[in-house]
């Protein structure tokens, strides 16, 4: 598939303070994108780069093969003709403007015909659930009705790429989870590119094609489909930001690997490459809790009752990790642990990183 | 598809002509005489002399009247402060009966001329000729009248009744967008009302009240009227007007102007002093408690209190400005001062005099209402273009224009009126002295500073991301402009036109430098006449110009009424 969107050695910096540097990224037509990164680490500003509300200090950005902007020739593109869709984190909706105001808007600006633009809008309304209230003015809605109108305006244009930005993080849990469906499905049904930019691994899982993560020195770490960041993480970052991690110190010693300080190998297979130390990642889900070994023995440190699943902390010698098993599954297994009890672990899953890269994000 | 395509042509570079057409506005009209006064009075013959400079400031005079402004100035501060966060507080956040009502009686002093309110206490309360003190000093068989209003305190008070509303306004303002969940989330934290009050509300709306603050101690600073209507009998000057006695007594010649300067310089640099201890304070406290959405405010329950508060605030319009407007209106109808206010003697006949017959109060009329649309509209439109370039606009070069903006803050209106004299005499090409454009000129730079704050604190609440979804929805800079935050920012707009619109239509403390025998103002020949001891016609033409005034604040209550539907 063709790139719709490139973003080519892109820098940008406010006075002393570098946001971005020498960035590429490329959108692929039709997909669901998500840049994924910690707050203030330059997302919203890529956003708006792409957007055309800033201008990049470096680089270009290529929006359906027409350069929008290059700081090497100066060539630059404002924002109303680049012809995208956004939305904003505060929506961004106008408060003077009723709710067929806001969304007729693009058309209008489009000088489309008054006919069209009626139906159009009254259509998109219906799409986004808001039928009956295209009167309403913005302050007579809630949160989620206004995030709403927001989509819709973004859409209603039909505009080849939609931008989101963080638009989920003012809406409560469950309004949350129904909005990330909805663009979704809307992403599907209009065939539209969607950068989405978040902070939210879950909604970022879910709702994407492909995802980037970003670290909060601006760089990109790896970029996939949420399965391959998920099970195949470039590096510790990703891996960490992706959920709950378990990090165990490794002691190489005659080519064997050993937890922490302690004697016992770990139960598997030896990390490939070269670093000084190494440290074993994995998640809670990842690990199997034993009454017998073989396997790591350990100590339960504490038993958490969490209603469908059991929580463990387990002290491995000098070592710790959190694991959590089904509470069924437990009960039917003889796997419901005292703290202070005996226990032995295996693993399902287990990444190696480079010791190094764990000081690096624990600073 | 007709959308998702992009269109190629290039920009014109409207940021940057916006920004060059901003910064020759703040430099031809406000930097420009504020230089050339500088240049002025530390420059004699070309040469630095610092000495004159000393000379003149250590003059006793001199000193007594800078000594003379602060006193007036803190007292009128600290006293509008008060009042005007108090009843802002009441018509906002209290079931007060009849709010909305109420509201716009205490936006009726804006409508009363300090210098007319001073000539009418002057008349209620001079020591032994004034109304009140007579009658009080006959009821009582005594000599010593009640109350001297030749006095600081005198003075003070009448300006905290007629400058208030600057507090006044800006408070309203904030206490309406505040979100109120912060209150109420003090509140659901077991935070009692004293408490909310003093930790979350005031705070909050603390740079309002500063702000309110800071234009009635410039305004104070450099207040003309009230001091030279009540405080030059008695020998009190303030800077403003012993600038203007200089400048007067000497007929314009060069040594005085130079003296003017001098005076005008210590003006300027007080000013910014004030200003410079403000803007600490306000960074200290600029939260943004005002966002795109909409509120609710929460009420207190006055209770008991709620009909004696009322009656409070009544009694309070009622002796500040209904008292002093039923004074001058009789006065002015009476064949001399002096006459009882009696029904035999009161006659329409000076009032027709001076409209249809006296040629100074005829023209007077004229250029006031002229000029007062022409500042107003001229220095409205500039002043949105210039504060939406300092808030808004990421260019270069608008370092200059922030600081610039800041100057029109800090250059009071006998500054103005002696900067103008040096720039527009004839010794730069262009001669307007003596005629009606100087004094446009003028008010242009008088009143950006008021333009400036009004239309900044609107377009701050327009958060940028609004603009920014209007430009990605295909609008261009001016059409977002024209549809977003125009009408957002509109009622900043009306209220700078409100604060230039009718303070030009009264203004006195310029106009009366500027003045020649055909460019009077309203404020001019009323000061004149009454200097000139036709108190009488000098009063009815202060009632003529309460009526244009209420008359013109009606058409504009109208006229935003219209524009708002």
């Amino acid at each position: 598939m063709e790139d719709i969107i490139k973003v080519e050695g892109v820098a940008k910096g406010y006075g002393k303070h570098q946001v971005l540097q020498n960035l590429d990224i490329a959108i692929k037509k039709g997909e669901c994108f998500t840049l994924l990164g910690p707050s203030g680490c330059g997302k919203t500003v890529l956003i708006r780069l792409i957007a055309g509300h800033e201008v990049p200090d470096e680089g270009k950005i290529i929006i359906d093969d027409t350069v929008v902007a290059d700081s090497a020739t100066g060539e630059y593109i404002p924002p109303e003709r680049r012809g995208l869709g956004i939305v904003f984190q505060d929506y961004a909706v106008w408060p003077h403007m009723t709710v067929f105001e806001n969304i007729a808007y693009p058309l209008k600006m489009e000088k489309r015909p008054k006919q069209e633009i009626n139906e159009l809008v009254m259509k998109m309304i219906e799409v986004v659930g808001m039928k009956g209230l295209d009167k309403r003015l913005p302050s007579e809605l809630s949160g989620g009705q206004q995030q709403r109108v927001a989509l819709a305006r973004a859409l209603v244009a039909d505009p080849s790429v939609m931008l989101l930005d963080e638009p989920l993080s003012n809406l409560d849990a469950n309004l949350r989870e129904e909005m990330r469906f909805e663009i979704k499905a809307l992403q599907r049904k209009f065939g539209i590119t969607v950068l989405f930019v978040t902070h939210d691994q879950e909604v970022a899982l879910a709702i994407s094609d492909r995802l980037a993560i970003m670290d909060a020195k601006g760089n990109i770490r790896q970029i996939g489909n949420p399965y391959d960041i998920f099970e195949n993480p470039a590096d510790l970052f990703v891996f960490k930001f992706m959920g709950i991690a378990n990090f165990l110190h490794i002691n190489e010693k005659g080519g064997k690997f050993y937890v922490g300080s302690g004697q016992q190998e770990i139960p598997w297979e030896g990390p490939k490459g070269t670093a000084a130390n190494w440290v074993a990642g994995f998640r809670p889900s990842d690990v199997e809790i034993h009454r017998q070994g073989p396997g790591l023995k350990g100590t339960i440190h504490r038993a958490n009752f969490l209603g469908a699943t059991m929580d463990y902390a387990i002290d491995i010698d000098d070592e710790s990790l959190r694991t959590e098993i089904e509470t069924h599954t437990a009960i039917n297994n003889d796997l419901m642990f005292q703290e202070g009890e005996e226990c032995y672990i295996t693993f399902k899953a287990l990444h190696w990183f480079d010791a190094e890269q764990l000081k690096e994000v624990e600073e | 598809m007709a959308g998702g395509t992009i269109k190629k042509d290039s920009g014109f570079g409207i940021a940057q002509v916006i920004l060059f057409i901003s910064i020759a506005i703040l430099v031809i009209f406000v930097a420009w005489p504020v230089l050339l006064i500088l240049f002025n009075a530390f420059f004699v013959d070309g040469k630095f002399n610092s000495v004159d400079f000393y000379n003149v400031l250590t003059e006793p005079e001199t000193f007594q009247a800078l000594i003379n402004s602060l006193i007036i100035a803190s007292m009128t501060t600290i006293g509008s402060t008060i009042v005007g966060t108090f009843f802002a507080w009441l018509v906002t956040r209290t079931d007060l009966p009849y709010k909305t009502f109420m509201k716009s009686l205490f936006l009726v002093p804006f409508m009363l001329p300090s210098f007319i309110g001073a000539l009418a206490w002057k008349m209620l309360l001079s020591p032994h000729s004034g109304y009140i003190n007579k009658w009080f000093m006959a009821a009582f068989n005594t000599t010593e009248p009640i109350f001297d209003i030749y006095t600081y305190h005198g003075i003070s008070c009448v300006e905290v009744m007629y400058l208030f509303p600057f507090v006044f306004i800006q408070v309203c303002g904030a206490l309406e967008r505040m979100d109120p969940t912060l209150e109420e989330s003090a509140r659901i934290s077991g935070a009692g009302l004293f408490t909310i009050t003093r930790k979350i509300t005031i705070p909050l709306v603390m740079p309002s009240i500063m702000s309110g603050a800071l234009l009635i101690m410039l305004y104070s600073m450099a207040h003309f009227g009230t001091v030279a209507v009540l405080g030059i009998e008695q020998g009190i000057y303030n800077i403003p007007t012993l600038i203007y006695e200089k400048i007067h007594e000497s007929a314009g010649s060069f040594a005085s102007i130079r003296t003017g300067t001098v005076l005008a310089t210590v003006l300027i640099v007080s000013a910014a002093c004030i200003i410079w201890a403000q803007q600490k304070v306000l960074s200290k406290g600029h939260y943004q408690i005002i966002g795109g959405k909409s509120f609710r405010p929460m009420e207190l329950k006055l209770r008991g209190l709620r009909y004696p508060l009322l009656f409070f605030c009544l009694a309070y319009i009622g002796f500040t400005i209904l008292l002093p407007t039923v004074i001058i209106f009789m006065v002015g109808g009476v064949e001399t001062y002096g006459l009882p206010l009696t029904w035999e003697n009161l006659s329409l006949d000076n009032y027709k005099y001076i409209l249809f017959e006296y040629d100074v109060t005829r023209d007077a009329i004229f250029n006031s209402v002229t000029l007062g649309l022409a500042a107003a509209f001229i220095t409205m439109f500039a002043g949105v273009m210039i504060s939406y370039v300092i808030v808004k606009m990421k260019v270069r070069g608008k370092g200059i224009l922030e600081f610039l903006g800041m100057l029109p803050f800090s250059v009071p209106g006998s500054v103005i009126a002696l900067g103008v004299i040096l720039a527009w005499s004839g010794q730069f090409g262009i001669n307007l002295y003596n005629t009606v454009w100087i004094i446009l000129v003028s008010y242009i730079a008088r009143y950006m500073a008021f333009s400036l704050k009004a239309n900044s604190a609107a377009l701050e609440q327009v958060h940028d991301s609004l603009m920014e979804a209007s430009r990605s929805c295909g609008a261009s800079m001016w059409q977002s402009l024209k549809d977003i935050v125009i009408p957002l920012v509109r009622p900043g707009m009306v209220s700078a036109f409100f604060l230039i619109f009718l303070p030009a239509l009264r203004e006195l403390t310029v106009s009366i430098m500027l003045y020649a025998p055909t460019t009077r103002t309203i404020g001019v020949a009323i000061y004149t006449l009454n200097e000139d001891g036709e108190t009488v016609m000098s009063t009815a033409l202060a009632g003529i110009a309460l009526i244009i005034i209420v008359l013109g604040q009606m058409l504009i209550n109208h006229l935003t009424k219209k524009a708002s539907e």
